[in-house]
């Protein structure tokens, strides 16, 4: 008799979720669902408003990254505008998103994926957090929340707070940064890179002893798809499209924002709110791709910074040299994205011309339709508007990161089942490896379904006949 | 012009003949909450924040329309005012769609601040959620219904000193809305003259300046009244 198990909620990320594990007749994992099931609507309710206001409306799609949905929607505004907007802006923009990435990353490696990386798989999952890892491990854990908070800080110097600010919008941002502070945050990149290399040294050092979880935590051959620059440099705002196979060929490239409906279908499933984008001319479900930084590193020539090429090229390196697909080097991508982050800030602060007075270009509605993209920390987010002759929204697609490793994901946890379900009951030990295997893509689950989150998991294990053999309920 | 002295709170207040109470506080440092009420703009009594209780009258009564008298005993912050108050504000939200968090003049509008005033904390009606339109077809401004309270403030602006009256109200109850012209899109009003005083008088987010994102809208309600004083002192 198959059987099925299921893991809900799951924790430790942005958002609710479900996973079902499904078994064949003798018992062994035939595949996996991972459900998201709440939904929110923004793309309804956000028809009828003038598209000046989108920067901001999207942001609170989330609060984690209301950074990334900003500058996507302020891009599609410009497009809208049909306008270049002005230098000193676009410099401040790239700042702002480089400032998200490192305190997005430093969240999701130090406080979210940290537990999993640094602490025992036996621990009991009420320890299994960050309160517990920083009883273990207090310098990590401290040096990591410092990391996120430069991030956040700049945030605040450039958009005047943290969380949904309505700083960048259609035609420029609202506001440049001055002297004194561009000096102040000059100064504190030295130690925010010293977490950061002591953060990847401490990585590597788990690759050979977690080898075992290396190889089934997401290891397949999938496409990639990222930004780069025109001369195919790591590029995360303004770039174009590409999209690499598993052996590192080129199968599309400098594809403008505005041709992502040429290269990806959405298709849909009963059983999640979360769409499932796949790359067109391999089919649904062949055409399973993966964004975010893992993605971004393995469609891109280098970081362009010496100290994140330096990692880049001894990833590639344990990875033999081609693309890494083995997801379990999100993690390390995100290190290295966070050095590069840093690099380029450090780069951005000494620009004089970020005290410009001429942030924002002004212009009416000359285009109907628009798409803009943004490298999220997650992956690349792409908005498409519509709008009528006045600027009221008529049409909003929104492609989320988390979406488009939805099919990744889900072949995750079938090979995370495979490889440790011992038996038709579920425990503690496979839950947290389950959620260790997401956890690698940092899904946003709010900003994915754009729908209302409780961090939650819950995990069935569901028999050949349907029926639910074992349910585990975690969070709440 | 001979004085008239009356009492408002338990003081003593001297005030002008023909000067309204709400004036007559002001002058005494008496705060009275108010929204439809604009200084340099004529009274409508319409939004009944200024509601204050005269000894004598079984009627509360708007301190803008009611005239000072001699001896006349007010009370402006009894219990009962301060709930029927947050009531009102509390129906203003329900009647249509404010949104802060999302709206271009959050952190400059007058009802947040009466909201903040009256210490409403949540709504206790039930919201209608209408379905508002907005007009962004003036090449210049933009007007949101979702976030309009009909204080007709841009309507008497217009009016009386602008003297175009572009604006003014269609519909009656909470289906009026205000209107351009006789009901057209804003850009096809041919009488607006894009002055932009509606702007200027608006309490809220409902007319703003096309093109604005969240909490940008900065008005200084003032300028209505400069450009009163400087034409009484002109003419």
């Amino acid at each position: 008799m198959s059987k099925t198990i299921i893991i809900d909620p799951v924790t430790r990320i942005e958002g609710h979720a479900k996973i079902s594990i499904y078994l064949d007749d003798v018992g062994e994992v035939r595949t996996a669902r991972f459900h998201v099931t709440e939904f929110r609507g923004f793309e309804q309710f956000c028809v009828g408003r003038p598209f000046w206001e989108m920067p901001a409306i999207t942001a609170r799609i989330c609060g984690i990254c209301p950074v990334s949905h900003i500058l996507a929607s302020a891009r599609t505004g410009d497009a809208l505008l049909a306008v270049a907007i002005p230098p000193a802006a676009e410099q401040l923009r790239r700042l702002m998103n480089l400032a998200q990435i490192v305190q997005s990353h430093a969240l999701s490696f130090f406080h979210l994926s940290g537990p999993d990386l640094f602490m025992s798989i036996a621990t009991e999952p009420g320890q299994r957090n960050v309160l517990g890892l920083a009883a273990q491990d207090p310098e990590l854990v401290r040096s990591g929340i410092r990391l996120r908070q430069f991030g956040q800080d700049l945030i605040e110097a450039l958009g005047g707070r943290k969380i949904h600010p309505a700083w960048a919008v259609p035609g420029g941002v609202r506001s440049g940064l001055d002297a004194a502070t561009r000096t102040a945050f000059s100064a504190r990149l030295p130690e925010a890179l010293a977490t950061t290399q002591v953060a990847l040294a401490r990585f590597k050092d788990l690759l050979e002893p977690l080898s075992a979880e290396v190889a089934s935590y997401g290891r397949f051959a999938s496409l990639f798809m990222g930004m780069v620059a025109p001369d195919g440099t790591w590029e995360h705002h303004g770039g174009n499209l590409r999209v690499v196979d598993a052996q590192g060929h080129i199968l599309a490239d400098n594809v403008s924002p505005d041709g992502y409906a040429g290269l990806f279908g959405e298709a849909s499933e009963a059983w999640t709110y979360l769409k499932f984008p796949y790359y067109t001319p391999h089919g649904y479900p062949e055409g399973m791709y993966r964004v975010g930084p893992l993605a971004r590193l393995n469609v891109c020539r280098s970081m362009g910074t010496p100290l994140a090429d330096a990692e880049l090229s001894e990833m590639r390196q344990r990875a033999n040299g081609g693309p890494v697909t083995a997801s379990f080097y999100y993690h390390y991508a995100r290190l290295i994205e966070i050095l590069a982050g840093l690099e380029r800030i450090g780069q951005l602060l000494a620009d004089g011309q970020l005290e410009a007075k001429n942030l924002r270009a002004d212009a009416g509605v000359n285009r109907f339709e628009a798409v803009g993209c943004s490298e999220a920390p997650r992956g690349t987010l792409f908005h498409h508007y519509k709008v009528d002759e006045d600027g009221l929204i008529t049409y909003v697609n929104l492609i989320i990161a988390t979406g488009q490793n939805n099919l990744a994901m889900n072949r995750t946890v079938a090979q995370i089942a495979a490889r440790y379900l011992r038996s038709d009951r579920l425990d503690h030990t496979l839950l947290n490896r389950v959620e260790a295997g997401i956890r690698a893509y940092d899904p946003c689950l709010s900003c994915s379904t754009h729908a209302v989150g409780q961090a939650a998991f819950e995990l069935e294990l569901i028999g050949a006949d349907g029926t639910v053999v074992d349910r585990m309920v975690r969070g709440k | 012009m001979s004085a008239r002295t009356l009492t408002i709170n338990q003081t003593l207040v001297s005030a002008r003949e023909g000067e309204s109470v709400l004036e007559a506080a002001r002058d005494a440092g008496i705060t009275i909450p108010t929204l439809c009420h604009l200084d340099g703009l004529s009274e409508v009594g319409a939004c009944r924040l200024c509601l204050v209780e005269v000894a004598g009258s079984s009627r509360l009564l708007p301190a803008c329309r009611t005239t000072v008298s001699e001896g006349m005993q007010v009370q402006t912050d009894t219990p009962r005012l301060q709930e029927y108050r947050r009531a009102i504000v509390e129906l203003l939200f329900a009647e249509r769609n404010h949104v802060c968090a999302v709206c271009v003049a959050s952190g400059h509008c007058d009802l947040q601040d009466l909201a903040l005033h009256v210490g409403m904390t949540h709504v206790r009606y039930e919201y209608l959620a209408p379905s508002c339109a907005v007009d962004t077809s003036h090449p210049r401004f933009g007007i949101d219904h979702n976030r309009c309270v009909l204080c007709t403030r841009c309507v008497r602006a217009c009016d009386e000193v602008e003297g175009v009256h572009t604006w003014d109200i269609a519909g009656r109850g909470v289906a009026a809305r205000v209107i351009t012209d006789l009901n057209v899109p804003w850009g096809e009003a041919t009488s607006c003259t894009s002055c932009g005083k509606c702007l200027l008088a608006c309490p809220t987010g409902a007319i703003f300046p096309r093109g604005s994102t969240v909490a940008e809208v900065q008005r200084d309600h003032s300028s209505i009244t400069r450009i009163m004083t400087a034409r009484g002192e002109r003419w």
